[in-house]
């Protein structure tokens, strides 16, 4: 899963070098922490929050074979 | 696409200058060397090195890498076949197991869609802008189908009920599709109402 955001991210910004994806698994659930260039913000986030959805919306689908929940968090 | 000239020293350098202005690596820059750099003698009639750089950007390319990358982590074989029209590029993917890439509704494949356009057009200014259009074992076709039986569905009930009826909520493209197969529908109009992403088409008597 944090490859999967991560690859995802890096081709969005600017400096991909800046992408860093924290992810910390619980027994429900697994959050990934992602985290770019202050310049770079807009970029994975987008209108209303219209980019940060889309990554979710294909996190999601990927981790739909475990069950546990995923929560992508943009720091 | 941009293209710049630069002067230095060396051509390497001459290339490294331009190639860091343009922020494109060297298999997307095309280089051509306008002068190369001698040293004169004692100084005199010293030229220095002269490149001319181009930046050239392959939208298919930079499409099949960042779809390959994303498909092989979510561990979805497919292949990836890109057709480009104009200023559109038409993506299909096969394989099996492409209902996960669909996803609700064709969430996923909208999502997906959506960032492989901003994936490609990240530099691009507004002329050069590429619509991107994924699609997977004829989803679109078939859910335009879908939607347009469903309008023809609706609107008749509006006029035998004679009130209005609301759809479900849609994404613009959707609603598109509905408003286009009923503009001809006698009697019948259609709007949108309520904010994305809950807005959604409602059919009524005219």
């Amino acid at each position: 899963m944090k490859e999967l955001v991560e690859i995802i991210a890096k081709a969005l910004v600017d400096k991909p070098e800046d992408v860093i994806v924290k992810q910390t698994e619980s027994e429900s659930s697994i959050l990934l922490e992602l985290s770019v260039a202050p310049e770079d913000m807009g970029k994975v986030i987008g209108k209303q929050g219209r980019i940060a959805k889309a990554i979710r919306t294909v996190v999601k689908s990927a981790a739909a074979k475990t069950d546990k929940k995923v929560i992508v968090e943009i720091l | 696409m941009a293209c710049i000239e630069k002067t230095a020293k060396s051509v390497e350098e001459a290339i490294k200058l331009a190639l860091d202005e343009l922020k494109v690596t060297n298999e997307n820059a095309k280089i051509e060397i306008l002068e190369q750099p001698s040293k004169g003698i004692f100084g005199f009639g010293s030229k220095m090195a002269r490149v001319r750089v181009e930046a050239v950007y392959d939208e298919n390319q930079a499409a099949q890498k960042f779809l390959k990358d994303v498909l092989n982590n979510m561990d979805i074989k497919a292949e990836i076949k890109i057709s480009k029209e104009a200023n559109n590029m038409y993506i299909n993917l096969v394989g099996p197991k492409m209902g996960m890439i669909i996803g609700r509704r064709g969430q996923t494949l909208d999502s997906l869609q959506y960032l492989v356009s901003l994936v490609i057009n990240k530099n691009a200014d507004r002329e050069s802008h590429i619509k991107v259009i994924l699609d997977t074992e004829d989803y679109r076709r078939k859910r335009e189908e879908t939607l347009e039986r469903l309008a023809e569905r609706m609107a008749s009930k509006v006029l035998k009920l004679g009130r209005r009826v609301e759809l479900e909520p849609m994404n613009p493209y959707e609603r598109r599709i509905i408003h286009a197969s009923l503009q001809d529908y006698p009697g019948i109009t259609t709007y949108s109402e309520g904010e994305e992403p809950y807005r959604k088409v409602i059919i009524s008597k005219k």
